[in-house]
């Protein structure tokens, strides 16, 4: 049965809360009632990418979108365009930047500067159907590359490609293969790292979620290229949509005999299971996972060897994330070739970036590498909300570093990321505006890897604790200015004699705070003063003149330390206060200020 | 289903032990794996019982603690937390009466921190018994809680 048209009906999180479900029973029902039900396919779809447009409705193959809200707008949509061809143009959704409804869903703003390759079918296939994947060249990579590649011509392609790993490191995915490739042995294994884990980081959920079969397929190129039978997807429990979706992503190639024995007619046969990872960040680094794998705790080993040589149960083991194997059946169908007219000449392809903290548009973007970060925060993102100014772009989660804005237009690849302190990471961009206090945030990201440090090696397990220290410490206006020193003497010696990338790269945050904002950390400990307002102990709150004696900050004071009547200017009495900051939120016009201690007993 | 059940579905092998221990806690009320499961797991899958600790205690998604019916665990992660205007965390701990760690006494809910959920761009979030929930705000998780103890009333 071949619908004429179909509708996708957005089952992103967002959408999904707000009541996309209710949206598709009326969907239905509207459809019963003119009796086309079963000529118009109701298919959920992962994100849209839109969230913040919310319970969105595509209708194709018109590619038109809608918003909607109410049922009569259901009604209306139903009347109009899928009985009468004609599109409703008030119910389109606006382009978030260009406030204009626009007619082609690709012309977005937001999608401008974008090129989907990893995402590419994100949104716009079922993720549960793999007839779908399947209209979209799906599984053609595979067979092309066992029909007209020999293995080594596979590993060409992919290092002539020039794709770098995107789970962080960036090492060439083509070298890595090679390596798999020769060294000897009758079994070998393929590991596909979905332990997505760095803070602000989604992609990998978006790509399993929104397009499973194209891991597998990318797995089997994989095992084809090195010479392995067997794959294993590691992914977070915490993740159970994307577990489900894989599960029923395998059972389905299964069945086609996409997977299984003699693909495609050839002697070569693969198998995927998946391992579910259970809540400790380490098991991203890829000795730590492939320990998780066989049964212990995720600890790491020290490298070498390396997993190509000695991995899996001591077999060569290729272990490539979510996001580089997405990369994979692409660069094999349009080839290398194609693949490095994008990008930058030493980064090729894309990168996608999880954009979040003080910013419009949050959600993932796919830009080409090469793409400057001012374009990224102010022309995809939309810029800074409330009209703040912005003051960082934290990139690579706990692993990296803050980037200014005087460095904005820096185009982004895997070595400018570094060459400014920061680094791809696993591409978490979070922006923080004028409200964000440096120290605590480097304080915040310290005792993450504090909690995820596996306490194998001491530099690690004990030195992030004395940092985290100190940074608390400094918080709380006890800093002095010898703990900036031993801050960064630690810093040094933790990033230089850890065992593996966590402890290596967990004082990056420090360093690069430090680096940029060293002033707000001699605030600190000077003036026992925090610019931002953040750090409690350090913050004293100020009602200046210009209060208009709305009274809501007295309203909204926990411990009534605010004291007023309409229309008068307010008091606050600090012996009372508790530095909560709530009236400074409430403060519709901006009157209360944070101070230097001993300025603010009003 | 028994506990002899769920070690039969996996081959006995080392390899299986994290999924055995997931499935474990998660097909009992009370969330965790008790001694005499230890000795279980270890003499089925022919490993010391000190390993099946060792495991059991490393990953956070365990415990060898009895634990709630339903698993709260807050997001703690810098997108949550940079967007998180009136501190998710606390509300929790002031609308169950109890802090991170504990379970509350009725035996309906037990209040875990996490690392990031990757719902970033819906901060801050919650997961519930691994179920997502996100763009909270006061009422949301009011109306949240309600909703899980009307179900077990």
């Amino acid at each position: 049965m071949f619908e004429r048209m179909q509708l996708l009906v957005c089952g992103g999180e967002s959408c999904e809360q707000k009541q996309i479900g209710a949206i598709k029973d009326a969907l239905l029902v509207e459809l019963k009632k003119h009796d086309c039900e079963n000529e118009i396919a109701i298919t959920q779809s992962s994100c849209f990418g839109l969230c913040e447009k919310g319970a969105i409705v595509g209708v194709f193959p018109d590619e038109v979108y809608y918003q909607c809200k109410t049922k009569s707008e259901i009604v209306m949509i139903v009347e109009k365009h899928i009985k009468n061809n004609q599109i409703v143009e008030e119910l389109r959704i606006k382009d978030p930047i260009l406030h204009k409804r626009l007619k082609e869903h690709s012309n977005f703003h937001v999608f401008n500067k974008q090129n989907r390759i990893v995402l590419r079918n994100c949104g716009i296939i079922n993720p549960l159907s793999i007839e779908e994947y399947i209209a979209r060249d799906g599984y053609f990579a595979l067979a092309k590359a066992l029909k007209e590649y020999t293995s080594e011509e596979v590993i060409e392609i992919v290092k002539k490609s020039k794709l770098r790993g995107r789970g962080g490191g960036g090492f060439p995915t083509g070298l890595k293969w090679e390596y798999a490739k020769n060294s000897q042995s009758d079994i070998k294994y393929v590991v596909c790292n979905a332990d997505e884990g760095d803070p602000g980081a989604f992609m990998d959920r978006a790509v399993l979620e929104g397009d499973p079969h194209s891991i597998l397929e990318a797995m089997a190129i994989c095992g084809y290229a090195i010479g392995a039978q067997q794959g294993y997807i590691y992914v977070r429990a915490e993740y159970p949509v994307a577990v489900e979706r894989l599960e029923r992503a395998i059972e389905d190639a299964k069945n086609l005999n996409l997977l299984g024995d003699n693909l495609f007619g050839t002697d070569f046969s693969f198998e995927i299971e998946l391992r579910l990872g259970s809540g400790a960040f380490v098991c991203g680094e890829e000795t730590a996972l492939i320990a998780s794998i066989e049964g212990f705790r995720g600890m790491p080993k020290l490298k070498p060897p390396f997993p190509a040589e000695s991995g899996l149960w001591g077999k060569p083991t290729n272990v490539n994330n979510v996001e580089t194997f997405a990369n994979i059946p692409v660069i094999i169908l349009k080839g290398a070739d194609w693949f490095n007219t994008i990008g930058t000449e030493k980064s090729s392809g894309t990168k996608v970036f999880a954009l979040g903290g003080k910013i419009k548009n949050t959600g993932l973007i796919e830009i080409p590498m090469g793409t400057t970060l001012r374009d990224v925060v102010f022309d995809i993102g939309g810029g800074i909300p409330n009209r703040k100014k912005i003051k960082a772009i934290q990139t690579g989660g706990p692993s990296g570093g803050c980037i200014i804005e005087k460095d904005l237009d820096t185009p982004i690849d895997f070595d400018t990321l570094t060459d400014l302190g920061s680094m791809m990471g696993s591409g978490g961009m979070i922006v923080m505006d004028e409200d964000n206090c440096m120290v605590d945030v480097a304080r915040f990201y310290l005792e993450f890897t504090v909690e995820e440090s596996c306490g194998k090696c001491t530099p690690c397990r004990e030195g992030t604790k004395r940092m985290y220290d100190i940074l608390n410490k400094i918080s709380e206006g006890k800093g002095t200015l010898e703990d900036i020193d031993h801050l960064e003497v630690l810093a040094s010696m933790v990033a230089e004699t850890s065992l593996c990338g966590l402890g290596q790269t967990a004082p990056n945050p420090v360093l690069s705070t430090l680096k940029h904002f060293r002033d707000e950390y001699l605030a600190h400990v000077n003036d026992h003063y925090c610019p931002a307002g953040v750090c409690r102990e350090l913050t004293n709150y100020i009602i200046d003149d210009t209060c208009v004696g709305c009274t809501k900050c007295a309203t909204n004071c926990p411990v009534g330390a605010i004291i007023g009547w309409p229309k008068a200017i307010h008091k606050l009495d600090m012996s009372l206060c508790i530095r909560c900051g709530a009236c400074k939120q409430a403060c519709p016009v901006g009157s209360i200020k944070t101070v230097k201690g001993g300025e603010a007993h009003v | 289903m028994q506990i002899i059940d769920v070690l039969k579905k996996y081959p006995a092998s080392q390899t299986s032990l994290l999924e055995i221990l997931l499935e474990i806690d998660r097909l009992k009320d009370n969330h965790y794996i008790s001694k005499e499961e230890v000795h279980m797991i270890s003499e089925y899958l022919g490993v010391r019982t000190s390993h099946v600790y060792s495991v059991l205690t490393f990953y956070t998604l365990l415990s060898t603690e009895p634990r709630g019916k339903h698993i709260i665990q807050v997001c703690k992660d810098i997108p949550c937390y940079v967007n998180d205007a009136f501190d998710v965390r606390k509300t929790l701990e002031k609308m169950l009466n109890m802090s991170v760690g504990q379970t509350s006494r009725d035996g309906l809910f037990t209040l875990e921190e996490t690392a990031c959920i990757g719902c970033c761009d819906e901060a801050p979030a919650m997961l519930i018994d691994l179920e997502p929930y996100t763009n909270l705000t006061r009422d949301k998780i009011e109306r949240i809680l309600a909703s899980y103890r009307e179900v077990t009333l």
